[in-house]
């Protein structure tokens, strides 16, 4: 049993990425990678949202009526995700204006509400838990190592420390600037499910159709 | 009789209980029951941290709100002790109607925003320009004095309606009350990425050394696509913010109306001749 929990919190930040394998919650991945440290406090966010989710949903799973577990589902992480939001709002107030509405939108991040679907309505609530909290963590890290490539290449630091002395103030390294905007993540996701797929050849999915050699050809 | 009647009733309620219990999952009065019961824990459990997270984040609010009033100043810089550089600052209140300093109220611990609502307070506007509805008629202005005491800087609150939202922050003129020193917004909700861009520093930053007022003494400062041709119209012309018009036009009209003779030209009328 602890063999298999340790598995369930390991399996989804490489075997099992929710960005890179099932290619969930891009949205957000794209939005709030710019710096290291809004990365960081959206990681937090949306791993405590989904593992709490997960477990509250995993408590009540036997009464929820079929009919109505989608609504209940997003009720439940709704509510936590504007518990997570006032408190940020509390202790985090520079960084929550710059999350603005993303935090709000954890709501509809595909990783929450997959995972209540998928694991927590046929799940006890500790496995459940832990699930959340893996796969929290494997959006956490592709999160965290997206900020890292951006932060400290798009503007030449890491938590705001000034790393890589810029031109304009002195130093040599010419930022580049592409990586501050939205579509940079989107290469930098790709490299790294290229890289993830290269590394475990398992995650390569099957071709669904296959191109026909033209017979004329020859 | 009266000892059997508490425990008739728990077997009743009992019986309520099993009899809920064996109902199927997805008939009509448990699935009503199971939804009502989740709306009231998840709204109890919203609504309590709402209340209880309240006063840490209007304490945010008020240090947010200094930070952007020494930042139109231009005495902002990151990590300094806000609390201490803010006591450089001199906090007056402003009587609206006459343009002159009055005393009713602490001017740290007067909300504008408050009296705004409160009638006896305010006055209900018929040519709202700002769309604010009503005005508070006293204002919290802040002054910042160079060392030989003459006034050196003037900050003023402004407010008025985006496309969503109330939009609030401050502009600072310098001592002759019409060249623009900064311009901040602190509080608004516009769309992100296009009206919210009204807080970008990059677009803020074309406001300082425009002026408000042209010769005839009418505000002249306007916010638009493409500047007039006049020779010295530069000096009155913000170019506006792309895929935001209403919001523009908010602020445009924000300050046409703060500056007018609704908002502060009396008091800075007042302050050049020495009368305030």
């Amino acid at each position: 049993m602890a063999e298999s929990k340790k598995k369930m919190l390991l399996d989804p930040l490489v075997d099992n990425n929710p960005i890179t394998l099932q290619v969930l919650g891009i949205c957000s991945a794209l939005a709030v990678t710019s710096s290291l440290q809004v990365a960081l406090v959206m990681s937090l966010a949306v791993t405590s949202v989904v593992a709490l989710s997960n477990f509250s949903i995993s408590l009540i799973r036997n009464q929820i009526p079929s009919s109505i577990r989608i609504i209940v589902q997003m009720v439940i992480i709704a509510s936590l995700v504007i518990l997570v939001d006032q408190i940020l709002k509390a202790y985090l107030y520079e960084i929550s204006k710059t999350l603005s509405v993303f935090v709000g939108l954890i709501i509809t991040n595909c990783i929450v509400m997959g995972r209540a679907e998928a694991f927590a309505m046929k799940n006890p609530p500790i496995p459940s838990l832990i699930d959340g909290l893996g796969n929290g963590l494997g959006y956490s890290l592709i999160l965290i190592l997206v900020g890292f490539v951006r932060e400290l290449f798009g503007s030449g630091s890491l938590f705001g420390i000034q790393v890589l002395q810029t031109v304009n103030n002195g130093g040599w390294y010419v930022p580049n600037g592409m990586l501050l905007l939205p579509p940079s993540a989107f290469f930098i996701i790709g490299l790294l499910i290229w890289a993830f797929r290269t590394w475990k050849p398992a995650q390569v999915e099957k071709r669904e159709f296959k191109i026909m050699e033209s017979e004329g050809a020859h | 009789m009266l000892k059997q009647n508490p425990e008739a009733e728990g077997a009743q309620k009992m019986g309520l209980l099993a009899r809920f219990k064996a109902l199927p999952l997805d008939s009509a009065p448990r699935t009503i029951t199971v939804a009502v019961v989740l709306c009231l824990v998840c709204s109890m459990i919203v609504s309590a941290a709402a209340v209880m997270l309240r006063p840490q984040q209007e304490l945010n609010r008020a240090l947010d709100k200094k930070v952007n009033i020494l930042m139109v100043a231009g005495l902002y810089e990151p990590g300094i002790d806000v609390a201490e550089t803010f006591k450089t600052i001199e906090p007056r209140l402003v009587d609206m109607e006459t343009g002159t300093f009055t005393d009713i109220a602490d001017p740290l611990t007067y909300n504008q925003r408050a009296a705004a609502q409160d009638p006896a307070q305010s006055i209900a506007l018929e040519n709202d320009l700002a769309s604010i509805g009503r005005q508070a008629k006293v204002a919290a202005v802040y002054l910042i004095r160079d060392d030989a005491g003459e006034i050196d800087r003037i900050i003023l609150p402004v407010h008025g309606y985006g496309l969503w939202s109330t939009m609030y922050g401050f502009v600072a003129l310098k001592a002759d009350g019409n060249e623009v020193y900064g311009m901040r917004f602190y509080e608004h909700a516009e769309t992100p990425g296009l009206g919210a861009e009204v807080d970008n520093p990059r677009w803020l930053a074309q406001w300082p050394g425009k002026k408000i007022y042209g010769d005839d003494g009418e505000v002249r400062l306007s916010v638009a696509k493409s500047a007039p041709s006049a020779p010295d119209a530069m000096d009155y012309h913000i170019d506006t913010l792309s895929g935001a018009t209403l919001t523009a036009r908010g602020v445009d009209n924000l300050v046409k109306f703060w500056m007018g003779d609704q908002g502060f030209k009396p008091f800075l009328d007042n302050l050049k001749n020495g009368d305030a």
